[in-house]
C-alpha cells in the first residue's frame, strides 16, 4: 500500500459550529485511502480532540496532517492563552472549560489524555500567551 | 436486535435514516459528555444521549456508531438533522429519559460494551 | 421503590460515604452529567447516575433531595466531593460498571 498525502485545516477558534468538520474530513480521506482499523479510528480521534481543543481555547489554529507508508502524523499548532500547567493538563478530569463549553458536552478534561491514548508518539509543547504545539505520530499497523 | 425493534422499544420517532431500520445493533453507550463517547464508546454503538448538537453527529461519525437515540423527547435542531443525513447518521428521538431509555434496551438484550481509545480489546460489561 | 442498602447490595456498589443513610428508599433513577439538566429534570428520591467527580454534584443532589449519587467508570470522588457529600447526608457509591450497564440493571431492579 503507497500512502502519501499531506493536507492542513485552518481552524477558528470560538467556532463551535464547525467544530468536527476537519477531523470527519480528515477521516473520510485517509478512509478512502484504504487506511482503516485502529490507525483510522486513533486519528479520528486525535484530529477531533485536538480540533475542539483549538476551537474551545485558542484563538485560531492549524491542523496539518502528513501520511507516509509507515505513519500518521498530525501536527497541531494554535496562537491563543497556551496552556498553564502542561502536567495538569496530561492528567485525566482535569479541565479549564468555561460553562459555555461543559453544556455543549465538551470540557471534562478527557481532551489531552485521549489524544495521548492514540498516539504512539507524543510531544506537548505550549508557551503562555502565544499558543500550543502539539504533535502526535501514529503508526499505520497491519491493516 | 434491529433498529426498527429498538425504535418499537421506545416508542420513538425517526428523525434521521428511515431506510436503515434494518440495522443490526447489539451494543449501546450513555453519554451527555463527548470526550467519554471518543474515549470509551465502542464502533457500531447505539449512542443514547441528551445532547442535540451537531457535534453529537461528528463525534458519532468520527465513531462509527450505528446511530444516535435522543433523549427525553429532544428534537435536534435543523443543523443537526441536516448534518445526520449527509454523514448518513440514523437519528431516532424517545420521549423516555435517559435512565429509562437504557433500562428498556437493557432489558430486552441490549449489552454495554466499552472500546477504551488506543487499545485493541473491547471490554464486555 | 426499593430501599438504597439493597440497591447496593444487589449493584455491588462502593460505598464512599454516606453508610447510615442507606436507609432511605429510591423513587427512580437519573441519568445525567450535565448539571442543569439534572436539576431541572431529576425527581426526589432518584438514585443519580453520573460520571461527574467534582464537588457541585452534591449541591445538585441536595437541592433536589435525591437519594445519592453513583459514580460510573470506577470514578473515586475528589476530596472536596467527599466532605461535601459527608456533611450534606448525600451517600456517595462507586460502579466499576459504565452508565448504561448500571442504569440498565437499577432499572431492572426497580421494575
Amino acid at each position: 500500500m503507497s500512502f502519501n498525502y499531506e493536507n492542513s485545516f485552518i481552524i477558528e477558534g470560538g467556532n463551535f459550529e464547525d467544530a468536527g468538520k476537519a477531523a470527519v474530513e480528515i477521516k473520510k480521506t485517509l478512509k478512502n485511502m484504504g487506511i482503516t482499523g485502529d490507525t483510522l479510528r486513533k486519528t479520528a480521534i486525535a484530529a477531533y480532540e485536538s480540533e475542539i481543543n483549538i476551537i474551545s481555547y485558542a484563538n485560531h489554529g492549524v491542523i496539518n496532517v502528513r501520511v507516509t507508508p509507515e505513519c500518521v502524523f498530525l501536527d497541531i499548532k494554535d496562537e491563543g492563552p497556551g496552556i498553564e500547567d502542561i502536567e495538569m493538563a496530561m492528567r485525566e478530569g482535569y479541565s479549564t472549560a468555561s460553562y459555555r463549553i461543559r453544556e455543549l458536552g465538551f470540557g471534562a478534561g478527557m481532551g489531552i489524555p485521549n489524544i495521548k491514548n492514540c498516539s504512539d508518539d507524543f510531544e506537548l509543547t505550549s508557551e503562555v500567551n502565544k499558543g500550543t504545539h502539539l504533535k502526535v505520530l501514529i503508526n499505520i499497523t497491519d491493516q | 436486535m434491529t433498529l426498527f425493534e429498538v425504535m418499537d422499544i421506545l416508542d420513538a420517532k425517526v428523525l434521521v435514516g428511515r431506510e436503515q431500520l434494518n440495522m443490526e445493533v447489539k451494543t449501546a453507550f450513555s453519554a451527555d459528555l463527548l470526550s467519554d463517547v471518543l474515549a470509551f464508546a465502542k464502533a457500531g454503538s447505539l449512542l443514547l444521549t441528551g445532547l442535540t448538537n451537531p457535534q453529537i453527529v461528528r463525534t458519532a461519525s468520527i465513531l462509527d456508531i450505528a446511530a444516535i437515540i435522543l433523549v427525553r423527547g429532544k428534537i435536534a435542531p435543523d443543523e443537526t438533522l441536516r448534518l445526520a443525513d449527509e454523514l448518513n447518521i440514523p437519528m431516532l428521538s424517545t420521549r423516555y429519559i435517559l435512565f429509562e431509555t437504557s433500562g428498556r434496551l437493557y432489558s430486552r438484550g441490549i449489552t454495554g460494551c466499552v472500546e477504551k481509545v488506543g487499545r485493541d480489546d473491547s471490554v464486555s460489561l | 421503590m426499593m430501599n438504597l442498602s439493597s440497591i447496593v447490595k444487589e449493584l455491588n456498589l462502593k460505598v464512599e460515604c454516606g453508610k447510615d443513610q442507606l436507609t432511605r428508599e429510591v423513587t427512580g433513577g437519573y441519568v445525567g452529567d450535565l448539571l442543569s439538566d439534572v436539576m431541572a429534570n431529576s425527581k426526589e428520591g432518584n438514585l443519580w447516575i453520573t460520571r461527574q467527580t467534582h464537588q457541585n454534584i452534591v449541591a445538585v443532589a441536595s437541592l433536589k433531595e435525591l437519594a445519592g449519587i453513583i459514580l460510573v467508570q470506577g470514578k473515586e470522588p475528589e476530596e472536596d466531593t467527599l466532605g461535601k457529600a459527608s456533611k450534606e447526608g448525600i451517600p456517595i457509591l462507586v460502579t466499576n460498571l459504565y452508565t448504561f450497564e448500571v442504569a440498565g440493571k437499577l432499572y431492572k431492579l426497580l421494575s
